[in-house]
């Protein structure tokens, strides 16, 4: 893997990648068709609608309707992806998502943008910190948060040819850019180890995977403290393997996420580390409380899921003050 | 027949095709099918499946194409039963179809079955969606007519809907959405039996007069007596026209009788959902029987 600069990273948004992956793909497979929700040009669908109009449908501010139109052209072999924003998507469209694309076991992916807190100054109304609970809880659905572009690239393309109900939940912002691109090798169903080692576990997922890493290099530099990074992509399948070795080696952790602790990635975490191998954990993320409006980095700030938040909470626990 | 509709597809072999004394035939026996299989459950919606079996036999043996051989037939018409609850007719239905074994009937709403309360499509031959949470049929089968466009399927979608069911909100998102898209070949087919759980339709939350609803979202409007063969039947012929003469989809609004078949369940939203007891079932069994036997 080529050396990221941290300090210094390139950026990309993911709603980019993912609406150049979808037109992209949309050249080669014509089973691929794409709806929105009126928000196309934020989710960047309209790049796929302006490639293949007659596949890219428009459902208008009706998220309900979104998901079932999808459900029905999965029944004729289609591989709909339907994207609006993650809050509308999960909150709206959940009893069709659960009632009929999972109990059905349909081919429908769907890819919401703007989740969690960064999407920022629309406030609360619009800031998705519950979705990652909707979705894993129901049967049958696959949950994935890829962490910049180059994951998202490789995440829509498994999507399109790996049979199955998904969940794909994108950003708004930039975000900087952790992996090569070139030897970047997507695994399903795993637990990335994105950096390792032996003092404490911080695990992240999606935006909050780089603010792990720029934690754990500050640790090391600042203090020695040598944290393990884990990138929890696939939230579910959930890989309790790899979470379980890592646990084993530090004792310690730490999860961090856009997200409500409470039935989100620190409660995945929890949920298997109990059965396999009790850990004390620290769950940073929101802590049963609404978002509000400001910038990304602000709120990131507000609820503690920045670097600087995950870096204090390592040290508080590793080097306890007088 | 002349319409394209059917003259670009091939006749399946063996696709059951009945007159109209067969059909009623054939109603009359399901309906004892739906009494037997809710009784011996002991749950069930008895009357929302004797409203609507009329309408499903002659969908099923009188007017879409399917292949009794390959439930998955690509171009198949396509069938949502967006009124799950409507489940007994439609495992009726699939069973005279042969889609279903008849053996099965014992085993509606008992653990391990098929016959799930609401129709589970992992386990139904040619049911390809799941459901039961009202609202969501109709934008599937726009679904289903948006794939078939694009893969130049000349195959007609029915979706058949309770009355009750229109208060949902999705409903009126799928016929905007079915309507901008122009998707001529689904019919929605409205069981308007105007009773819902906790009573009428129009005093739980009205309904009103639905066509004009329906033809104000730019939709073609039929209006039939949804027990009257003739009707039925000119109605679903009369839709297929419309589909190629135009460019909207059309709805069905069949006027129906709650409980149709058995005197004292009739008219009664009580029978909503309710299982008879034993003595009630042999009064519903010896009417069911009387009738069928009383047909040609």
């Amino acid at each position: 893997m080529a050396t990221i600069n941290l300090e210094k990273p390139e950026l990309k948004a993911l709603r980019n990648q993912f609406g150049d992956t979808l037109a992209e793909l949309g050249a080669t497979n014509p089973n691929i068709v794409v709806l929105d929700a009126d928000l196309a040009c934020s989710t960047q669908t309209a790049k796929f609608a302006a490639k293949f109009p007659e596949r890219f449908f428009n459902q208008g501010i009706s998220e309900q309707d979104l998901i079932n139109t999808a459900a029905g052209l999965a029944t004729t072999g289609k591989i709909p992806f339907c994207s609006t924003f993650a809050m509308f998507a999960s909150g709206k469209g959940w009893d069709q998502i659960r009632n009929t694309v999972c109990y059905s076991n349909l081919n429908v992916k769907v890819a919401p943008t703007h989740s969690g807190l960064s999407l920022g100054e629309d406030g609360a109304s619009h800031q998705s910190i519950e979705d990652i609970a909707l979705m894993r809880v129901i049967p049958g659905m696959t949950v994935v948060v890829p962490s910049d572009s180059v994951e998202t690239d490789r995440v829509i393309r498994w999507a399109a040819e790996t049979y199955g109900p998904m969940y794909i939940r994108l950003v708004r912002p930039n975000c900087p850019v952790i992996h090569d691109d070139a030897s970047y090798q997507l695994e399903p169903g795993k637990i990335r180890v994105e950096r390792e080692g032996s003092d404490i576990t911080i695990v992240g997922t999606g935006e909050t995977v780089y603010h792990a890493l720029l934690a754990a290099e500050r640790l090391e530099k600042d203090h020695g403290i040598r944290a393990e990074v884990l990138n929890c992509l696939f939230i579910k399948p959930f890989d309790t393997e790899t979470l379980v070795a890592s646990a084993k080696k530090t004792g310690k952790v730490i999860t961090v996420e856009s997200h409500q602790v409470i039935a989100g990635l620190g409660g995945a975490v929890c949920e298997a580390l109990c059965a396999d191998y009790p850990a004390p954990v620290k769950r940073l993320g929101t802590q049963d409380r609404f978002g509000q409006s400001g910038t990304g980095d602000a709120l990131f700030k507000e609820y503690g899921i920045d670097w600087e938040a995950i870096y204090n909470e390592a040290l508080h626990w590793l080097k306890p003050g007088p | 027949m002349t319409n394209s509709i059917l003259a670009s597809r091939p006749m399946p072999q063996n696709l059951p095709r009945m007159s109209t004394p067969e059909l009623q035939k054939l109603a009359a026996k399901l309906r004892i099918d739906i009494i037997d299989m809710i009784y011996e459950a002991q749950s069930g919606h008895p009357g929302s499946s004797l409203s609507c079996i009329d309408l499903l036999v002659n969908l099923w043996f009188h007017h879409m194409l399917w292949d009794p051989a390959n439930p998955e037939w690509r171009e198949r018409d396509r069938f949502v039963m967006s009124k799950g609850h409507g489940a007994p007719a439609y495992y009726a239905t699939l069973m005279a179809a042969g889609y279903i074994p008849h053996e099965e009937i014992h085993t509606l709403r008992k653990i391990h079955t098929h016959l799930q309360g609401h129709p589970a499509s992992k386990y139904i031959k040619g049911c390809d969606v799941s459901t039961g949470s009202l609202g969501q049929g109709l934008s599937v089968g726009i679904g289903m007519a948006l794939g078939h466009r694009l893969d130049s399927i000349p195959a007609r979608v029915y979706v058949l809907m309770g009355d009750g069911e229109c208060q949902e909100g999705n409903v009126w998102e799928a016929v905007l959405s079915g309507a901008h898209h122009k998707t001529s070949r689904v019919t929605a087919i409205v069981d308007r039996n105007r009773l819902q759980i906790d009573g009428c339709t129009e005093n739980i939350k009205g309904l009103g007069d639905l066509a004009p609803k329906f033809a104000g979202f730019d939709w073609n409007t039929i209006e039939i007596q949804g027990h009257d063969y003739a009707q039925i039947q000119d109605a679903l012929r009369q839709a297929d026209s419309l589909a190629e003469s135009s460019d909207r989809p059309t709805v069905i609004i069949a006027n129906t009788v709650k409980g149709k078949g058995v005197s004292f369940m009739e008219n009664q939203a009580g029978w909503h959902g309710k299982a008879p007891n034993k003595e009630q079932y042999e009064a519903a069994r010896a009417e069911l029987v009387t009738a069928y036997e009383a047909l040609p």
